[in-house]
């Protein structure tokens, strides 16, 4: 009689790479980082804000702050974030209203929201350099 | 016999909605904001300041800030309940977090009012 609580052995193939993602659901997790990313610069955002508008030296401090080559890279990321949750966010509008739902479409439109907010983030990015 | 209809409360309803208005209202914001600002040139303080004068630049700006704390607060909401699963932590780091943009809501106020 066989032994039925022997374990067989079984091919194991755990592809946990998020980049293994279809398409839409790649838009999905960035939608949720870059939200979850823009959060937490909100505080940075507002002092940013505060310390322009505050006074003339206020603005030239503003200035050297933004000018520096890391804060620089940090507001690039911050730039992709903003790109990509808006674009993404207009797609999720659009799929409320069951508009662009199907497979091929939805395919399109996430392929549209990544490259768009790439090119653009590229685009402003060496434009505000 | 009781006829009863569970159907819920509709929690998270509104919270959805407000959501998608408030992207609405900052998609807008955004939009006329970045105008605003590729327009004006050379980029000095006269100029920044007074550009925040303007009154469809202020009113961008005010329903853009209003709006992201709602926004914030739906979207980091929505986080915590995926992820933090003891009552207990969740409600602390809610709690948390709401305080921390009620603070920035204040803080938004008092750079509106001061332009």
């Amino acid at each position: 009689m066989p032994d039925l609580t022997a374990k067989k052995k079984r091919p194991l193939w755990y592809n946990l790479s998020p980049l293994n993602l279809p398409l839409p659901g790649l838009v999905s997790i960035f939608h949720r980082v870059s939200g979850a990313l823009l959060f937490l610069g909100l505080v940075w955002f507002l002092f940013l804000l505060d310390m322009s508008l505050a006074s003339e030296d206020g603005f030239a401090r503003f200035r050297g702050h933004v000018g520096h080559p890391l804060v620089k890279l940090l507001l690039l990321g911050f730039l992709w974030a903003y790109l990509h949750h808006f674009f993404a966010g207009i797609r999720y509008l659009f799929l409320d209203i069951d508009k662009g739902v199907d497979l091929a479409a939805a395919r399109a439109s996430s392929y549209a929201v990544l490259a768009v907010s790439l090119a653009l983030t590229v685009l402003l990015g060496m434009r505000l350099w | 016999m009781v006829e009863r209809t569970i159907v819920g409360a509709h929690y998270g309803l509104s919270g959805w909605l407000a959501q998608r208005i408030t992207a609405i209202v900052m998609a807008l914001a955004t939009l006329v904001m970045v105008a605003g600002i590729w327009s004006a040139s050379p980029l000095t303080y006269a100029i920044w300041k007074g550009l925040f004068t303007k009154w469809w630049m202020w009113l961008s700006l005010s329903l853009f800030l209003l709006s992201v704390m709602l926004h914030a607060w739906v979207g980091v909401r929505d986080i915590l309940m995926d992820y933090i699963k003891p009552t207990g932590i969740r409600l602390t780091l809610e709690v948390l977090f709401l305080l921390a943009l009620a603070y920035c809501t204040v803080w938004a106020m008092q750079i509106l009012w001061r332009i």
